[in-house]
């Protein structure tokens, strides 16, 4: 029977390959390849990230103006759901039985291992009951987020909106991923680096069913999430509230600086809306509603809407004259006979008249001539142009002015070579483009280039770039917003300008006077093709170190003195002087109540 | 040798190597079941490693018991512990409890347990009985026959109880038969068309005929007549493969690369035949015939499979190889448990420290997949020494089993080192991807009292008949 015993040593010999092949792919697989090692912790790794809450935004004497409230999203893993009250939950939330649905097959779709959020910005209040009950629904969980909360309901158009990011963001940025938010517009848009702080991460070790197990490595790796820097702006918040509500029921824009710094202190863009309105919830349905309002609130016509400058245009043109030696402060043009065409005079007055009675009476035939001066130096009129244009940019104006808010409008200037298209090569002179002149024509400024421009007379020469924030925790303002920027015209010829301004102020209607201000300011009437005129209106005051510039524009106002005009000398008197003096109440009383949303308004 | 010193005379090696391998694969079920915020005293018998501990003491109460038993008991009552197993089986499938698909537990009261592990011991006895019993002769076609039906008919009842891993252990009796004296070509071709019936499956054509030709290569080298002939016959075989190649790709006939591949080495094979058979190349005609052969009945399993069975036929084989794509089924096992392996490195993470077995990565980690907790936790060096103890008990086994005086300690003793074999080739070669998964233990590490007990029992009966294996002369 032991005939085959020899065959024992092919038995062992099948035990031994056998061991040494299995030997072999374990040291292979445990030694030598490092994949599995990678796999096993993705497979324990759940990256969760924490969203750090956004800077809060003050106004220039530290008042808070918006802040940050608690929110929580519902999310839902679809594999762990089992069968649930959906009644109960839609009650719970408010939401209808179709969106809960709409969200798990959404959810569903994604990922049936991943979380996706399912309802949105949960209130605390809701989130409290909810949280209690969540045991009651097996799939679904919360994550905190935060929302923006404002103090007051003004200066949407400066401090702008937070959304969710779109596609756009994310490939730009690699920061943001689905579902994080990012600042919109205003504010939180331009500043959003410093805002959004810097998410982090914390990794959890997880079981097999996603549940979290303890953390990784002790929390050695992971990374705190940085709250977003805090901000403060140059608003002054009582001259913002003040100035929205002069502008109720019109349309039109304020914008107000400080000409030492460029620091923009009240920017109005009228109808206003309440920012609180693009958050939460109810977000999309305000917004649909706010896009399709006639009066267009979201169009920021501040920043965005080019007005024709009517007569507060004429300052520039007298000292760009006078720069050029075209005309000096001794230089009279009647106003009547040959003189006077082809831009007649509105009204009476002293003639012929020399450049600070001209500012004051705001006289059309002074300015054409003058402005026909300037081109007459030249061999050409497109060089006269192109100095007049050049000068014309040193203000700010026909260009960009690079304020710290997204959008802006570069405003409207013609180059040589449009009027060359127009009317063809040397075939145009003074005569033709004479609108310019008297700031219609082609001209278009925004409010806020208006109110630059002011800044700059009121500084006999010079802007700072208007900014809306002061400071950032941290950080110092950009280099930019503390440069000076020379209009290259001379400082005395202001003079001249200023004194004009002055006396148009005080030879006015009582409404313009403020009570131991002096106010320069000029009136203008931007011609408007599609109903009444809109009213324009620039100012700066004191007089001497003058602390506050201001462009007002009421779209329909008919004319500058009508309601531009006072609105400007009450904002002016708010904020010197911080309360509007008694007998001055009714001019308040008179704005507020003016109701200008018909754009046809009487003469 | 003292005849009567039982004591003395037990295999303490085998013993030791036993004690080993529990106390090892209890700490690893300890690991599996371990939580870190779930603290448990060892002995809380709610949980598995303190009802293990149970099982591992009743077992060794068994163990005990087994050596005071006379080797006479198990020689007599071999038939009747068979039938009694046998009828057990029968009650599985008319009265068991159903539990993870598989019929296979019998329930009284609190206490349930698998007969199918109870299976095994048995038939080894039944075979080692019928095996030296006196006249027996392994060629006559009724020995075979009754062989078959000792070792298929409890392999077909635990078929029926869809527990096809348990029965595939029968398989390994092959390997006792041919210890006493089945034809070597019985036991080649066996394997090889059982590995071809796997890998025709499981590999891809290509594949699977670059695998037959270099084997084939590899033996035409070692049965190497004279290096002139071998490099005739690769030259004939690369000229038949670039000319069919060439003429595919210039007729542009747009067949699969498979088919191409076997239609090249089957024209190549017949060539070379017919060139060792002119030559009088006695072996290359063998060989090249088994290689025909081999390429003819990979191509009829794979037309077999997606030609006359259905789509249910074939889930079924798939599930059973284990080449289920789908992730959450037996693909995501194996991928884990090779995940939770590999990220062991040389010397693992640690006792109680391994991340994919704490938060159960791995399903079934304490029973079919306790390896994985074995290589996570220990690493290399400690699936190094498990193999190793493994590989020492089978050998000893075999040792003692050569050493026997009578035939049907022998026969036991080779059937019970298969088993074991068979269990460890199985259950470590599908935690590393090696082997379809089919759910057998791997044995004393696997949680599970009756496939503790069942071990116990098949390999502390050999040890006892070691013991007195100077009392009696062979049968």
């Amino acid at each position: 029977m032991n005939s085959f015993s020899k065959r024992s040593y092919i038995v062992i010999g099948i035990f031994l390959i056998t061991a040494l092949v299995f030997s072999l792919r374990l040291f292979n697989l445990q030694v030598l390849d490092p994949t599995y090692k990678v796999f096993a912790t993705n497979n324990v790794l759940r990256e969760v990230v924490q969203y750090p809450a956004r800077g809060l935004i003050y106004d220039r004497n530290g008042t808070l103006l918006v802040h940050n409230k608690p929110a929580y999203d519902l999310l839902v893993t679809p594999r762990e759901v089992t069968a649930f009250d959906t009644l109960y939950l839609c009650e719970m939330l408010g939401i209808t039985r179709e969106e809960i649905e709409a969200g798990l097959q959404a959810a569903n779709k994604y990922s049936r291992y991943k979380p996706s959020v399912i309802v949105q910005q949960i209130p605390p209040e809701v989130y409290a009951v909810l949280q209690e009950r969540i045991y009651r629904f097996k799939g679904f969980h919360t994550q905190s987020r935060t929302l923006r909360e404002y103090t007051y309901p003004v200066a949407a158009h400066v401090l702008g909106y937070v959304g969710e990011v779109n596609a756009n963001d994310i490939q730009e940025d690699r920061y943001y991923s689905q579902g994080d938010y990012i600042g919109v517009s205003g504010i939180e848009r331009s500043y959003e680096n410093g805002l959004r702080g810097s998410k982090g991460v914390k990794k959890y070790l997880v079981d097999v069913h996603n549940r979290i197990q303890g953390s990784f490595l002790g929390g050695e790796e992971d990374i705190p999430a940085q709250i977003g820097k805090n901000l403060t702006t140059s608003i002054d918040i009582d001259l913002q509230l003040y100035a929205e509500k002069l502008l109720q029921n019109k349309k039109g824009s304020v914008v107000a600086l400080e000409p030492a710094t460029g620091e923009i202190l009240a920017l109005v863009s009228a109808p206003v809306y309440d920012p609180g309105m693009l958050v939460g919830r109810v977000r999309a349905s305000n917004y649909s509603m706010l896009v399709t309002d006639t009066l267009k609130p979201l169009f920021n016509r501040a920043l965005m809407a080019d007005y024709p400058p009517g007569s507060t245009f004429k300052m520039l043109n007298a000292l760009i004259a006078l720069e050029e030696q075209a005309i000096t402060s001794n230089t009279y043009f009647p106003c009547y006979g040959v003189a006077s065409s082809p831009i007649r005079c509105t009204h009476d007055h002293v003639s012929p008249l020399h450049v600070v009675e001209a500012i004051r009476e705001s006289c059309n035939p002074f300015l054409w001539n003058t402005f026909r001066s300037i081109f007459s130096k030249f061999s050409s009129s497109s060089e006269g142009y192109e100095v007049w244009r050049e000068h014309v940019l040193q203000f700010g104006i026909g260009r960009k002015l690079e304020i710290d808010l997204p959008i802006e409008s570069k405003g409207s200037l013609p180059e040589v070579s449009y009027y060359d298209r127009i009317y063809g090569k040397g075939r145009w002179n003074a005569l033709t483009v004479r609108s310019l002149a008297i700031g219609q024509g082609e001209l278009g400024l925004t409010p806020l280039q208006l109110a630059n421009y002011c800044a700059a007379i009121a500084n006999r020469g010079h802007y700072y770039t208007p900014h809306v924030v002061r400071e950032m925790e941290d950080e110092s303002i950009p280099e930019k917003f503390k440069t000076k920027n020379f209009t290259g015209i001379s400082e005395n010829y202001f003079e001249l300008v200023i004194e004009g301004m002055e006396q148009a102020v005080n030879g006015s209607t009582g409404m313009l006077k403020i009570p131991g201000v002096s106010m320069c300011g000029k009136t203008g009437t931007a011609e408007n093709p599609h109903g009444s005129d809109h009213s324009v209106f620039m100012a700066f005051a004191p007089k001497d170190n003058p602390k506050i510039a201001i462009s007002v524009y009421i779209e329909n106002g008919v004319w500058g003195a009508r309601y531009a005009a006072p609105i400007a000398s009450l904002v002016i008197e708010k904020y010197l002087n911080d309360t509007i003096s008694g007998n001055r109440g009714w001019v308040e009383e008179r704005m507020m109540e003016a109701n200008l949303l018909n754009p046809n308004q009487p003469k | 040798m003292a005849r009567n010193k039982l004591w003395t005379n037990i295999d303490w090696i085998t013993v030791i190597l036993f004690i080993l391998l529990v106390f090892a694969g209890w700490l690893n079920i300890y690991s599996a079941v371990y939580n870190d915020t779930e603290q448990h005293s060892i002995f809380d018998f709610s949980q598995r490693y303190g009802k293990q501990l149970i099982w591992i003491l009743a077992a060794f109460l068994i163990a005990f018991t087994i050596l005071l038993i006379e080797t006479n008991f198990y020689l007599f009552f071999s038939y009747i512990i068979y039938g009694l197993v046998i009828f057990t089986l029968v009650l599985v499938l008319l009265f068991g409890t159903e539990i993870n698909y598989s019929k296979s537990w019998l329930t009284f009261g609190w206490f349930s347990f698998q007969p199918a592990e109870f299976g095994k011991f048995a038939a080894a006895l039944a075979l080692a009985k019928f095996m030296s019993s006196f006249g027996f002769k392994l060629s006559r076609p009724k020995s075979i026959a009754i062989i078959s039906l000792i070792v298929l008919l409890p392999a077909f009842l635990i078929f029926l109880q869809n527990d096809t891993g348990s029965a595939l252990v029968y398989s390994a009796f092959i390997l006792v038969l041919y210890r006493e004296g089945l034809s070597g070509v019985v036991l080649f071709f066996g394997t090889l068309i059982a590995l071809l019936f796997i890998f025709s499956l499981v590999l891809s054509e290509v594949l699977l005929f670059g695998i037959l030709t270099s084997l084939t290569l590899l033996v035409y080298m070692i049965a190497n007549p004279g290096l002139k002939y071998f490099f005739r016959v690769i030259f004939i075989w690369v000229s038949v493969v670039i000319l069919f190649a060439g003429l595919n790709f210039l007729l542009k006939t747009g067949m699969e690369p498979g088919i191409i591949l076997a239609g090249t080495l089957l024209l190549g094979g017949v060539v070379v035949w017919i060139y060792s058979a002119r030559n009088k190349l006695k072996n290359y005609v063998t060989i090249t015939i088994i290689f025909i052969g081999a390429i003819l009945f990979s191509l009829s399993v794979d037309f077999t499979f997606s030609q006359v069975l259905n789509s249910y036929q074939q889930a079924r084989i798939h599930e059973l190889l284990g080449i289920e794509s789908d992730p959450l089924g037996v693909g995501y096992n194996v991928n884990q448990s090779k995940i939770a392996i590999g990220s062991g490195g040389f010397w693992g993470k640690g006792f109680l420290n391994g991340t994919q077995t704490k938060y159960k990565f791995v399903p079934e980690q304490s029973t079919d997949f306790i390896f994985c907790t074995v290589g996570e936790e220990w690493g290399f060096a400690g699936t190094f020494v498990v193999v190793s103890l493994f590989v020492a008990l089978f050998i000893r086994l075999i040792f003692l089993a050569e050493r026997q005086r009578s035939g049907f300690s022998r026969i036991y003793g080779y059937a019970a080192a298969v088993i074991f074999f068979f269990h460890f080739a199985v259950n470590i070669g599908m935690t590393i991807g090696m082997m379809p998964v089919i759910g057998i233990p791997l044995p004393f590490f696997s949680y599970g009292g009756s496939s503790l007990w069942g071990f116990t029992i098949l390999l502390f009966i050999f040890i006892r008949l070691d013991a007195s294996r100077l009392d009696y002369l062979s049968y």
